[in-house]
C-alpha cells in the first residue's frame, strides 16, 4: 500500500478537500450564529427571568392563564391559514398559466409578479390603506358605479388584513410553484392523455402530484412568513386583528416587559418549528423526487 | 393477451403547415389492419408530425383520418384508444412500475385483482415479471423501454404508435429489442406505426416502409422493394450506400462510358437518367473469369482501397473517369482484387441490380 508513489500526498489531498468545502459555508454559518442563534438563546434566557431578575416561569404561566393570549395565537394561525389559502387559490392558476407561456413571455410576466417586492412594505401597506378606506378609491368607484350603496368596511378589520397580506405573500407562493411546474416534462401529460386521461384527470393524477413539491415549498414559506408578520396586520387590521407580533411589540414598547415579549417569541418559535416538522413528515418534503428528472 | 382485433388506418389529404412551411403536404396513406408500417425519414421530414396527428397531439390544418370506418381527426387524444411508446418513454416518475402500467386500466375502471393480473401479465410479456414494485428511477434504459411498451399495450389497443422507441438504447440492446418488438407484434397483431430515422431498423422490422421527406411520402413499399427499386435518388441515398452515374438512354439502349448495359426493367423514355450502383452489388472479377449471362461488365482502374473490417471498400475509376464504390468481402486474404492503385479491374453487375432512377431535379 504505502509503496505506491505519491500515496501520502494523495491522502493529504483527500483530507483537505472536504475542509476546503466546509470553509465555504463558514461566513454564512458565523453570521447565523451571531445574528440568529445567540439572540434566540438570549431571548429564551430573558423569558425565564422574573421582573426581579431571578429564575421563574411566571411569563409562561400568565400566558397559560390569561385567555387573551390563547385568542392571539388563534388569530395568528387563523389569519396565516386564510392568507395561505387565498394565495393558493390565486397563485396556482397564475403559476400554471406562466408555466405554459413561452420562456420570454413568462420571464416578463414573472417580473410583473415580483414587482411588488421591489417596493417598500410600508409604502405598499399605506397604499392599501388609501385605496380601501371608507372614502377611498375603491369605495368611491363601487358606489359611483352602483355596485354597492354604503361604503364597505374594507380596512381596519380582517378583510383589510387579508387583502394586504395576500398581496405581499403571493410572489413567495408563485415563485417556487412556477419553477416546479416549469420543470414538468409536458410529455407526461401527453402520455396521460394517450392512455385515456381526460384533461381533468390528467391534471389530478399526473400534473398535481409532480408540482406538489413546489406547492409545499411555497405554502410553507408563506405560512411561516405570515405567522411572524407585523406591519400589515398592525396597519390594516386597525387594532382589531391582534397577531402575536403586535402583542410582542406592545409588550416592549408600552409595558417595557422584555420577559413577557420573549416568552411570546419562544412559544411562537416552538409552535412554528413543530408545524414545519409535522408538514415535512406529512408530505415527505425531503423525499419527493424532483419532477422532470427522467433522462 | 388474446390476439385482439386490429384496425386499418386511412389518412387522406392530411396537411399541416407552420407558417409557410409544409410539415405535412397533403399526405395520403392507407395502413392495413395488423400491418407493421414504418415512417422513415430524416429529422424535420414530417414523420413525427404525422405520428402525433395519429395520436391527436397535433391538430392538422385539414384532412381526414379514419381508424377503421370512424373519422378520428377531431377526436381528442384521450378518446382515441391508441397505445403509444414515447421517444423518452414518458414514464410517470411519481409512480412505481406497476402504477405506470396500471394507469390506463385505472382510467378504464379496471381496478383490484383484475388490474393486478393484467399488469403482471403485461410485465411478463416484456420479461419484467416481478418488477412491479420498483421505482421508475431504479430501472435501466432498456427496462424503462419495456415498461413503456407494457403500459402502451396493457389496455389492448388496436393501434400502436411508436416514436423512435429504441433511439436512446445502445446498439446491441437496440438490435435485440428490434427482434423482440417484431415478435411481440406478431403475437398481438395490432396495427403498428413506427417512426425512425434509422434505415436498418426500418428494413429489419417493417412490413412496409413509407419514406418521408419534406412532408411528403416519397415511396411506400416493402423493405426489399425500397432497397432494390428505390423510386428516386432521395430514397436511394437515404437507404443504403450508392453511387449515382448520369447515363443516357437513346434508341432503346442504355449506355455508360460507351458500353451498352442491360436492365431487368423496361427502359424508360430516351434522355438523361441516373444509374444507381450499390457498392455490395458490384463484384470484382478474377483475371479471365467469365461471369456468364445476366451480368453487365464494367472496366475500370483501382484508385484506393479502404479496409473496414468485415469488408473493404474499393474506389474504382471507370473508363470515362467516373468513380464508383465497390464493396468487397474480406474472406481470409482472398480479396479477388489486388490492392495496389492503378491496377486494371473488371466489375460484374447483375442485370437485376442495374437500376435506373429519374434524373436529378425531376418531380418525385
Amino acid at each position: 500500500m504505502t509503496h505506491l508513489p505519491n500515496a501520502l500526498a494523495l491522502q493529504r489531498n483527500a483530507l483537505w478537500e472536504p475542509l476546503g468545502l466546509a470553509s465555504l459555508v463558514m461566513p454564512a454559518l458565523l453570521l447565523i450564529v451571531i445574528t440568529m442563534l445567540l439572540p434566540v438563546c438570549w431571548l429564551f434566557y430573558l423569558s425565564v427571568l422574573s421582573d426581579a431578575g431571578s429564575f421563574s416561569l411566571e411569563h409562561y404561566q400568565r400566558m397559560w392563564e390569561q385567555p387573551s393570549y390563547g385568542r392571539t395565537f388563534l388569530t395568528t394561525f387563523r389569519v396565516s391559514l386564510l392568507t395561505t389559502g387565498i394565495c393558493i387559490l390565486l397563485g396556482y392558476p397564475l403559476a400554471y398559466f406562466l408555466s405554459e407561456l413561452p420562456k420570454r413571455a413568462a420571464n416578463l410576466c414573472m417580473v410583473a409578479v415580483l414587482l411588488p417586492l421591489w417596493t417598500s412594505l410600508l409604502v405598499r401597506t399605506y397604499a392599501w390603506l388609501v385605496l380601501l378606506q371608507r372614502r377611498g378609491l375603491i369605495n368611491n368607484w363601487g358606489i359611483e358605479l352602483g355596485l354597492w350603496d354604503e361604503p364597505l368596511a374594507l380596512v381596519h378589520n380582517l378583510a383589510g388584513t387579508l387583502i394586504g397580506m395576500v398581496h405581499v405573500m403571493l410572489p413567495f407562493l408563485v415563485l417556487p410553484l412556477y419553477s416546479a411546474m416549469r420543470a414538468i416534462d409536458r410529455n407526461y401529460l401527453r402520455a396521460a392523455a394517450n392512455l385515456g386521461a381526460s384533461p381533468l384527470r390528467s391534471f389530478w393524477l399526473v400534473f398535481f402530484p409532480l408540482a406538489l413539491p413546489g406547492l409545499s415549498a411555497g405554502v410553507l414559506i408563506v405560512f411561516i412568513l405570515c405567522l411572524g408578520f407585523y406591519v400589515t396586520p398592525a396597519v390594516l387590521g386597525g387594532g382589531k386583528v391582534i397577531m402575536v407580533s403586535s402583542r410582542i411589540a406592545n409588550d416592549i414598547e408600552i409595558f417595557f416587559n422584555w420577559g413577557a415579549a420573549s416568552a411570546l417569541g419562544v412559544v411562537l418559535l416552538v409552535l412554528t418549528a413543530l408545524l414545519i416538522l409535522g408538514t415535512a413528515r406529512l408530505t415527505r418534503l425531503g423525499n419527493i423526487v424532483p419532477s422532470g428528472e427522467q433522462p | 393477451m388474446a390476439r385482439n382485433s386490429s384496425l386499418p388506418i386511412t389518412i387522406a389529404q392530411v396537411t399541416k403547415t407552420y407558417g409557410k412551411v409544409f410539415a405535412l403536404d397533403h399526405v395520403d396513406l392507407h395502413i392495413q389492419s395488423g400491418e407493421f408500417l414504418t415512417l422513415l425519414g430524416p429529422s424535420g421530414s414530417g414523420k413525427t408530425t404525422l405520428l402525433t396527428v395519429l395520436a391527436g397531439f397535433t391538430r392538422p390544418d385539414g384532412g381526414s383520418l379514419k381508424f377503421g370506418d370512424t373519422e378520428m381527426i377531431t377526436v381528442p387524444p384521450h378518446k382515441r384508444d391508441v397505445g403509444m411508446v414515447f421517444q423518452n418513454y414518458a414514464l410517470f416518475p411519481h409512480m412505481t412500475v406497476a402504477g405506470n402500467v396500471a394507469f390506463p386500466l385505472k382510467l378504464r375502471g379496471i381496478v383490484g385483482a383484475e388490474s393486478a393480473r393484467r399488469v403482471e401479465r403485461a410485465l411478463e410479456m416484456v420479461r419484467l415479471g416481478g418488477y412491479g414494485a420498483r421505482g421508475v428511477d431504479q430501472l435501466s434504459g432498456g427496462q424503462r423501454q419495456r415498461v413503456a411498451l407494457a403500459r402502451a399495450m396493457v389496455f389492448e389497443p388496436r393501434i400502436m404508435l411508436m416514436d423512435e422507441p429504441l433511439s436512446a438504447l445502445d446498439k446491441q440492446l437496440r438490435e435485440h429489442m428490434q427482434i423482440e418488438l417484431r415478435q411481440l407484434h406478431e403475437q398481438l397483431g395490432m396495427t403498428t406505426v413506427y417512426v425512425t430515422h434509422d434505415q436498418r431498423e426500418a428494413l429489419t422490422m417493417s412490413d412496409r416502409i413509407a419514406v418521408i421527406n419534406g412532408g411528403r411520402i416519397m415511396q411506400l413499399d416493402t423493405p426489399r422493394a425500397i432497397y432494390e427499386r428505390p423510386a428516386n435518388r432521395f430514397v436511394a441515398e437515404f437507404i443504403g450506400e450508392s453511387t449515382f452515374l448520369p447515363v443516357t438512354v437513346a434508341q432503346g439502349r442504355l449506355s455508360l462510358a460507351g458500353q451498352n448495359l442491360l436492365t431487368a426493367d423496361p427502359l424508360p423514355a430516351s434522355g438523361q437518367h441516373l444509374l444507381m450502383l450499390r457498392p455490395e452489388r458490384l463484384r470484382v472479377l478474377a483475371d479471365g473469369e467469365d461471369p456468364g449471362a445476366g451480368f453487365n461488365l464494367l472496366q475500370g482502374t483501382l484508385v484506393a482501397t479502404v479496409y473496414q473490417g468485415d469488408s473493404s471498400l474499393l474506389q474504382v475509376a471507370l473508363a470515362d473517369g467516373a468513380k464508383v464504390q465497390v464493396r468487397s468481402a474480406s474472406i481470409g486474404t482472398g480479396l479477388a482484387a489486388p490492392t495496389e492503385p492503378g491496377h486494371a479491374l473488371r466489375l460484374a453487375l447483375a442485370v437485376h441490380d442495374t437500376v435506373l432512377l429519374p434524373p436529378d431535379g425531376a418531380p418525385a
